[in-house]
């Protein structure tokens, strides 16, 4: 016979199914949904239009630009932070840890505003405008994604095993040998999920970006915004622009997830 | 090279892994770190190969009489394998063995030709030259264990240390590996150290056992003479089941059931007396100027290559025999039926639980 | 100096410039601004701190932010623990399709999260017009657009938090409780809920977090005005009251240093036990 749910002897699989397929419906799918009608009606010369012209060009190339310097200042301090969280003892060591979070926990437009400030007085202290310039907006991308790596790392760097850095001593490697050639490549899926996912998650920020970047830089979350606030022509620009930004970042979760399939198969057991 | 290592000592926090060891391992030996867990082995086998550090006041570490204890693991010349294997999961078989190899400064470094030609050599000797180009995940665990072998042989070492190397291998596969050990080791003749909790493996494969327990050696003999002549009452216990009685000692003279046993040293306050399950023998006649005790036969246990026959004497203790199946056959035993028991070989023991015979 | 720690630990000028980057590199870029907040906000006097954190305004934005909170975070949880229930338990077609369709809304960035809801809602929208027509609702533009864009971005936090500790758990005890006569309520409070208590709350808390501090998504759907939430106070004031936008500011930073440290402690109970 034909089973429409899985037989246990737990209950609640009905309610608790019912319950989540309606709410997600409600909050995720309808307005999924909607967004996808509202690309539909747009023809392919429309899309193109708004997606080539040269102000949405210069935003595609300034965000990712920056996304990806901020993502790589991340991948590098981040593996020193979570190297040093991991493997030393210092003092600290529990606050720091528990700093990491703060970019997860502040809220943006407080991140923003203080980091707005922040680079105000210290551009005005040393003589070079920082603010609502690229710079600005790579500080503050950078401030955003620094958990994403830290965070991903920490647990792949506590998972190495110890014996692979005797066995490499043993055989004569020198430390840095060691780390190049053995620790390192076992990090290597994590450093570049770590990667992806601060990168994603700069692509899309606005809170801080606002502050700091103002509105004359091209960013794509900010083109978004401005063209919200217009009448349906611009609505119809923004929607081009997120549904671009949408691909975009499918695309990156959907290789991190080939990338740790293939690493999988290739290296591990199963 | 020989391996000598003098009063080690080494305590982790409040734990006392190693009192005061000395070992000392001929020059193309095979050796067995012998004992249950917490005894002391691997943390021994670490000191000599240089991945810890004993305690301050310790005695050397001496290889070929050169003391090596303040040179680095790398230096002394050592191969290391592991239990669990420790293969680099992202190198291919050929690139694990080749990694000690590559990673030699500039002027000692072989050429990729020469490389190649070492390790597939090296694979050939562990049975694996057409693996070589697979990752660590699709070999089988006994294959792992030989890539390791031929990574740590790789850098042609002079003493070859080995840390339970079967233990994470299935019962099958461990006792071919360790027969193809000793045929390896008798190729090739170097000096080599392993640690295991496993008395069958020791016995087998090593030349010489160092027993240890509480971070003591307790005996450091052939096989032959730690099972047959065992030094302390845990080298007793250890290797094997016994069946322990207790002597009775008047006159300098030990006595079990009013039969002489052995002339014991003055002021000997206790004798402990300990037999081989198969060094009891059972018979439904008393056996003439011997010791002999009643025993009820309670259970037969034939499903074996020898039979296992459980016995209480009269004061309720517990017995074990073993005997052939045509031994048994002989006998015609049935549980139930009253015999009488009679050791044939007795190791004593003090009170120090050491051997009071010489 | 210990030998085995040359081979396999850093020389210790290594781990030394290490700690040094490292600890240098957080404190610049992450406590000088959290430090900055509270020195901007009590730079021109404790009067003048107190005087815009209880200006109608502010006091009005905590009302709003509360109330988005109040109603995003339980309903939120409720539908955590449901559909963490229905995906840690049984296993069905379709199960990573939907965790996927639950992770959804982390993938996307919270200006496109508002401009879904814009979309939905908006001037010509199908569903805009026929609540106006219907019903007379305006939908965007109000405090329920910000509770239903807050509910959007905060959406997986408890689901995420949940599963893999419901996974790794297995239902062992459950079908032990079921067995022993237990209902379905019965075994959820006193079987599943002691376990994944610690998950749980660390689930709502990261979503309160997030709900508390949700700037992007709301600033799309919200007009500002008497709607504004603490986030957008802060957007409205800071070119012209810093000091009332800092002031405000410390309340969310507060929360967020409130934030870590729940999470550190139960990060510490869950090792311990």
């Amino acid at each position: 016979m034909f089973r429409r749910y899985p037989k246990s002897v737990l209950p609640g699989f009905r309610i608790s199914m019912g319950l989540t397929l309606v709410y997600l419906s409600l909050l995720v799918l309808i307005p999924f949904a909607g967004l996808i009608l509202k690309v539909g009606g747009m023809s392919w010369n429309q899309y193109w239009s708004i997606v080539l012209s040269p102000r949405v060009l210069a935003a595609f190339r300034l965000t990712f630009g920056a996304s990806l310097l901020a993502a790589g200042i991340n991948a590098f301090f981040g593996f020193i932070v979570a190297w040093v969280l991991v493997r030393y003892k210092f003092p600290c060591r529990r606050l720091v840890d528990a700093m990491v979070d703060l970019p997860f926990a502040m809220p943006t437009a407080v991140s923003g505003v203080a980091l707005l400030t922040l680079y105000k007085r210290l551009g005005q202290a040393i003589g070079v405008k920082i603010i609502f310039t690229e710079w600005g907006l790579l500080l503050a991308l950078t401030f955003i994604g620094l958990p994403f790596v830290v965070r991903t790392l920490q647990p792949a760097i506590q998972d190495i095993e110890k014996e692979l850095e005797e066995v490499s001593a043993s055989l004569g490697a020198n430390r840095w040998q060691t780390f190049w050639r053995v620790i390192f490549p076992s990090l290597r899926p994590a450093l570049i999920t770590g990667f992806a996912m601060a990168f994603a998650r700069a692509l899309g920020e606005y809170g801080s970006v606002v502050f700091i970047a103002g509105t004359s830089l091209p960013i794509v979350s900010i083109e978004i915004v401005k063209n919200l606030q217009g009448g349906q022509e611009d609505l119809m620009v923004a929607v081009a622009i997120a549904t671009t930004m949408l691909i975009a970042s499918f695309v990156i979760l959907f290789c991190i997830n080939f990338m740790q399939v293939w690493m999988n198969r290739r290296y591990n057991d199963e | 090279m020989s391996i000598e290592v003098q009063n080690i000592t080494k305590s982790f926090g409040n734990f006392l892994a190693l009192n005061d060891v000395s070992l000392y391992v001929k020059t193309g030996e095979l050796v067995a770190l012998l004992g249950p867990s917490g005894s002391g082995k691997t943390t021994l086998l670490r000191i000599i190969a240089g991945l810890e550090e004993a305690d301050e006041g310790s005695g050397p570490v001496l290889f070929n009489n050169h003391n090596v204890a303040n040179s680095k693991i790398g230096d002394r010349g050592v191969g290391f394998v592991f239990q669990h294997y420790a293969l680099f999961r992202h190198m291919t078989v050929f690139e694990n063995v080749a990694f000690g190899l590559r990673v030699r400064p500039r002027e000692t470094r072989p050429d990729n030709g020469e490389i190649r030609r070492r390790v597939l050599e090296l694979l050939r000797l562990v049975q694996l030259d057409t693996q070589a180009n697979r990752y660590p995940h699709q070999l089988s665990g006994g294959q792992r264990q030989r890539v390791a072998l031929a990574r740590a042989l790789a850098v042609e070492p002079q003493v070859l240390l080995l840390d339970e190397p079967f233990g994470a291998l299935d019962a099958k596969v461990r006792v071919e590996l360790r027969q193809w050990l000793r045929r390896l080791h008798d190729e090739i003749h170097l000096t080599s150290v392993f640690v295991t909790h496993d008395q069958d493996e020791a016995l087998e494969v090593a030349d010489r056992v160092a027993v240890m327990s509480a971070g003591k050696v307790e005996q450091f003999a052939t096989p032959n003479e730690v099972f047959h002549k065992p030094a302390t009452e845990f080298v007793m216990n250890f290797l094997g089941s016994v069946n322990k009685f207790r002597g009775q000692i008047t006159d300098g003279k030990v006595r079990l059931g009013g039969q002489y046993i052995m002339d014991v040293p003055e002021n000997t306050e206790e004798a402990k007396l300990f037999v081989r399950p198969h060094e009891l023998l059972i018979s439904h006649k008393k056996t003439p100027n011997s010791f002999n005790l009643r025993a009820v036969v309670k259970r037969i246990h034939s499903a074996g290559a020898r039979v296992r026959v459980e016995l209480e004497t009269h004061s309720g203790d517990p017995m074990t025999a073993e005997m052939t199946h045509a031994m048994l056959s002989d006998l015609n035993l049935e549980t139930g039926q009253e015999v009488y028991v009679t050791p044939c070989n007795i190791h004593v023991f003090g009170s120090d639980e050491h051997s009071l015979e010489e | 100096m210990s030998i085995s720690r040359q081979n396999t630990d850093e020389p210790p000028f290594v781990r030394y410039l290490l700690i040094t980057i490292a600890i240098t590199f957080m404190a610049l870029f992450l406590l000088l601004p959290l430090i900055l907040v509270f020195y901007c906000a009590f730079e021109e006097g404790l009067t003048t701190y107190w005087t815009a954190l209880t200006s109608r305004r502010t006091i009005r934005a905590i009302g709003v932010t509360l109330l988005t909170v109040g109603i995003a975070v339980p309903i939120n949880v409720l539908f955590g623990i449901m559909s963490a229930w229905c995906l840690g338990k049984f296993n069905f077609w379709g199960k990573s399709l939907l965790i996927s369709l639950i992770d959804l809304p982390f993938a996307v960035s919270p200006v496109i999260a508002g401009l879904l809801f814009v979309i939905l809602f908006g001037m010509h929208s199908i569903f805009g017009d026929w609540l106006m027509a219907n019903f007379g609702i305006k939908i965007l533009h109000t405090t329920t657009a910000t509770v239903i864009a807050t509910m959007f971005v905060t959406f997986p936090f408890v689901t995420r938090e949940l599963l893999p500790t419901m996974q790794a758990q297995g239902s062992e005890e459950e079908l032990a409780a079921r067995v022993l006569g237990a209902n379905g309520l019965q075994i959820f409070f006193r079987v599943t809920l002691p376990n994944i208590k610690w998950a749980l709350l660390y689930g709502v808390v990261l979503c309160n977090a997030r709900a508390m501090g949700e700037f992007g998504a709301v600033n799309v759907v919200s007009h500002g005005g008497k709607n504004n939430t603490l986030s957008l106070l802060i957007y409205e004031t800071y070119q012209s009251d810093l000091v009332a936008a800092f002031a405000v500011s410390t309340l969310l930073a507060l929360m967020a240093i409130v934030t870590l440290v729940l999470k550190t402690y139960i990060e510490m109970k869950t090792q311990d036990e």
